[in-house]
């Protein structure tokens, strides 16, 4: 027994003896987690997420969350004598006053950056792998929850600095209260105590932006790991990984080390970023006064795609009978298209379930190919965004392209319509043309790149077989289920109640499986492979055939 | 295995070309044969964690040895110093732990089975029976009294809570009305909104734009911060000065100007913004937040962007002392629009 060993034996016995930590331990400690690069991007998000509770923390301590009037007297010379709010004369103090506060302020914005960049990415990999079918489709909700917690935590912690910019934001944010049928002008009302700007809002933002947001992504973090843990890690699959096992390291040591490693490295990383590269630096925007913006206003980058939703929207507005305004160049992009969205990102495992049929259990991932539908629509959705996002930015791709801004709006607007269907047709072609690859190599081998000629002057190339472990990598993946829709009358001639759905369903499911690859048969590829070893025999029957067809080619062949 | 569900049934193997050969044979790394390997590995993560520590304490001397005294360049020193050594440290505690796992801990991987995730149909009925043994106990399914009873008590129950947030602000003036007002009124001075000196017709160029207010602005005490705040989000106009025939007056706005000068409310309707980017050329405002741009020659009209309503007019008029002057309120509402903006008073 080594001397750690000894040292932890009495302390541990202790808690045993209380908790029965022996059987959990015992338990637990050998986990095993398979590995892959792509499984590290949510424990990126994680790790970003912790250094945002104690790089918030420790900003909490020295920021005034209040819009009483002060009037500047900190050493940041060109705003001294300037009247502000507490909370944006707090910032500055923050920035200016307190040793490491400006770093800290930094980490936190950066680290914010990060957060909702890693859980979005991470999402792309669960979506393109098929991570969140059956029985995951819970923790895939869950991820679209703390996604829109994380854009929620991340657009208070803006507006909290109460600069010239959170301001600006904050204005929008009434805007689009306001345009809420019937109820708008009340609820911003309530929302801001009054009537814009109010004195209520910083103080209401940050009790969401320190316990009600982070709280709900603690609650949420925690059973999303809990369950990851409970129906244990997906993994690739290949030889020797089944739906049956798990394959991979254990927790203790080797993914201790690994993850606890990668901890420190992304916040070491974070912390890096915020010493080199500013971010947000609000004294050069000057308190908020309502009657002022500066041009190339921007949001945070996780903020963009709503802005550039607004900014294309055309300015459709309503007299409903005469009195009633009903603002749809607001409603729709701010509040409608965002919700409608977040509904089909919740639903799409279920929208899946139905279009594929299929209900069974997987913890094997899909390679994105071999489900070229969903890495279609996948891709769609990014360029969805993408076009929103740039749109969000119009004015800034404005001046770097030197195009006049209302060009780009006017692109963005047929773009939007146009592009995500095309992205979906171009990527859908692409993984099926890889996914005959695939088949090619299985069962003609591998391209060796040796180019022969045989001696009746034909030329061809050498395939050599692949390995069996890649060769069983490459059709491990399950076939399509090809769903038929019920007949419309039953055997005695009566209506079959499930007919319409069924018919609907196959016609989805064919849509969904429209010329994919299937991967070969035992039959298929034995054939294939007998036919291509005759082919080669053929050649080299051709090759070896004395005084055949001589050419000058063959002559100067040096093998 | 359970027998009533297909899960976890080997899916690939019906029809599978090719059976699965397992594992393929463990590799052994360099550090796993090579004794003087897992040696020079062993000092690299050692060396990794003394340069950690050694920053940490590069921390501590940057953190005392550079007080921020207000001088710019000395901020921007600590704050890369104090980011360099902690993240040099993090990073370094890092990199060398996952190295350490990488090079000397075992690569070999490990199998573990996975179970099926839905419960026996044992356990599935024992659950139903204690579930059915409970609520019968409970009789929650023969005294509908006690159950309607509880059902509408919990209905309502939330309307309490709703109601609770009703002074989060003031609802009395009704919000659609207070929406509608702003301090102008018949005689308030045009002023300048950096200077607050009231403006004569021949202080403005032809093609001149000025930021102004409303001269009841500045009587506000300096304590009503609030207020004044709302009164810029509210009341915040641009005075622009054209050619005569360069503009066109939109009918039942004739008279609003004073020898070309006009004045527009400066909160873009769209979402509030105020416009603020003037093209000279074509007199048109731009909002920089969604580039809603408004035609100022033509009556204030949207002739791009999200926008759909013109910038609100404010008539104008000289008064007894030669100064410019609002002739009276605004017609409408100014900023985004509500509900019930066509129906209030302004």
């Amino acid at each position: 027994m080594s001397t750690t060993v000894k040292l932890a034996s009495k302390p541990v016995a202790a808690l045993d003896q209380r908790l029965t930590i022996g059987k959990l331990a015992k338990e637990n400690l050998r986990k095993v987690f398979p590995d892959h690069w792509s499984f590290l991007l949510g424990e990126i998000a994680l790790y970003s997420f912790i250094v945002l509770l104690l790089s918030g923390t420790f900003l909490t301590l020295f920021f005034k969350p209040t819009m009483t009037e002060v009037i500047y007297q900190g050493s940041y010379v060109p705003l001294r004598g300037v009247p502000m709010s507490e909370a944006y004369a707090s910032t500055l103090n923050i920035s200016f006053d307190v040793r490491g506060g400006l770093l800290v302020r930094q980490i936190h914005h950066w680290s914010a950056l990060l957060f909702v960049a890693s859980m979005a990415v991470h999402m792309f990999r669960v979506f393109f792998t098929g991570a969140f079918r059956r029985p995951r489709e819970i923790n895939w909700s869950i991820g679209g929850l703390l996604l829109l917690m994380g854009l929620a935590a991340g657009f208070t912690g803006y507006s909290l600095p109460d600069d010239l910019l959170s301001g600006t934001g904050l204005r929008i944010i009434e805007g689009i209260i306001l345009s809420i049928p019937i109820v708008g002008s009340y609820l911003s009302f309530l929302v801001f105590g009054g009537a814009f700007p109010g004195d209520e809002i910083i103080s209401r933002l940050y009790i969401a932006h320190v316990l009600l947001v982070p709280g709900a992504i603690m609650a949420l973090v925690g059973a999303h790991l809990l369950i990851l843990w409970y129906q244990k890690h997906t993994q690739w699959p290949g030889p020797g990984r089944t739906e049956q096992n798990v394959v991979g390291y254990p927790l203790f040591p080797v993914y201790t080390a690994k993850a606890g490693g990668f901890f420190f490295v992304v916040s070491g990383v974070i912390v890096l970023l915020s010493a080199l590269i500013q971010i947000n630096p609000v004294w050069f925007w000057g308190p908020y006064d309502p009657s002022q913006v500066s041009a190339g206003t921007q949001p945070d980058w996780y903020i963009g795609w709503l802005d550039g939703m607004l900014r294309i929207m055309p300015g459709w507005e309503i007299a409903l009978f005469g009195i009633w305004t009903l603002s749809l160049n607001v409603l729709i992009p701010a509040l409608v298209m965002p919700g409608v969205l977040t509904v089909v990102l919740l639903a799409y495992p279920a929208i899946e379930r139905f279009a594929t049929g299929d209900d069974r259990e997987h913890h094997l991932l899909d390679r994105p190919r071999n489900n070229p539908t969903r890495t279609g629509i996948g891709v769609m959705a990014i360029v969805f965004y993408g076009l929103l996002w740039l749109g969000g930015g119009n004015d800034f791709v404005a001046t770097i392209f030197q195009i006049p801004v209302n060009y780009i709006t006017r692109f963005m607007q047929v773009a939007i319509f146009v592009l995500p269907p095309l992205a979906f047709v171009i990527t859908r072609r692409i993984a099926i043309g890889l996914q005959r690859r695939d088949r090619e190599r299985v069962e003609h081998g591998r391209e060796t790149g040796v180019i022969r000629m045989t001696t009746d002057g034909e030329f061809y190339e050498e395939h050599e077989p692949i390995s069996q472990y890649e060769a069983y990598a490459l059709t491990a993946h399950p076939r399509p289920k090809i769903i038929e829709a019920e007949p419309r009358l039953d055997e005695n001639g009566i209506k079959n109640p499930n007919y319409k759905k069924t018919k609907r369903q196959a016609r989805l499911n064919r849509f969904y499986w429209d010329n994919t690859v299937d991967k070969p048969t035992q039959d298929q590829l034995h054939d294939e492979q007998e036919h291509a070893a005759l082919d080669t025999d053929e050649h080299l029957e051709h090759e070896l055939l004395p005084g055949g067809g001589h050419n000058p080619a063959t002559a100067t062949r040096h093998d | 295995m359970t027998t009533h569900s297909s899960d976890l049934e080997p899916i690939q193997a019906v029809g599978d070309p090719l059976p699965d050969p397992g594992l393929p044979p463990h590799e052994h790394r360099l550090t796993d044969t090579d004794p003087k390997a897992a040696k020079r590995v062993e000092r690299q993560v050692a060396a990794m964690f003394g340069i950690a520590t050694l920053a940490s304490i590069g921390f501590l001397v940057a953190y005392v040895a550079l007080p921020l005294d207000g001088d710019l360049n000395r901020l921007q020193l600590s704050n890369i110093l104090l980011g360099l050594f902690l993240g040099l440290s993090l990073f370094l505690i890092g990199i060398g732990a996952i190295q350490w796992a990488k090079k000397l801990m075992p690569d070999v991987e490990m199998v573990q089975e996975r179970h099926p995730l839905e419960s026996s149909p044992e356990d599935q009925q024992g659950a139903i029976a204690a579930f059915e043994a409970g609520a019968e106990e409970s009789g929650i399914g023969r005294r509908k009294l006690i159950r309607n009873s509880l059902l509408g008590a919990a209905a309502l129950l939330p309307l309490p809570v709703v109601f609770l947030l009703g002074d989060l602000g003031p609802l009395t003036p009704p919000p659609p009305e207070v929406l509608a007002k702003t301090i102008w009124k018949k005689g308030t001075r045009v002023v300048n909104d950096v200077t607050f000196e009231p403006i004569k017709p021949s202080d403005l160029q032809v093609g001149q734009l000025v930021n102004a207010m409303p001269a009841s602005y500045e009587e506000l005490p300096e304590e009503a911060h609030t207020e004044r705040l709302r009164v810029r989000a509210s009341a915040s106009v641009l005075l622009i000065r054209m050619e005569r025939g360069e503009f066109t007056v939109p009918e039942g706005r004739e008279g609003w100007d004073i020898d070309g000068i006009l004045c527009y409310s400066k909160i873009c309707t769209h979402v509030g913004c105020p416009i603020s980017l003037y093209e000279q050329q074509t007199h048109n405002m731009l909002c920089p937040c969604h580039q809603s741009t408004f035609a100022l020659a033509e009556g204030g009209k949207v002739v791009f962007g999200p926008a759909r309503r013109s910038l609100p007019q404010l008539p104008l008029e000289v008064d007894a002392e030669g100064y410019l002057a609002a002739a009276a309120g605004f017609d409408q509402p100014v900023g985004p629009s509500y509900w019930q903006r066509l129906e209030v008073e302004s």
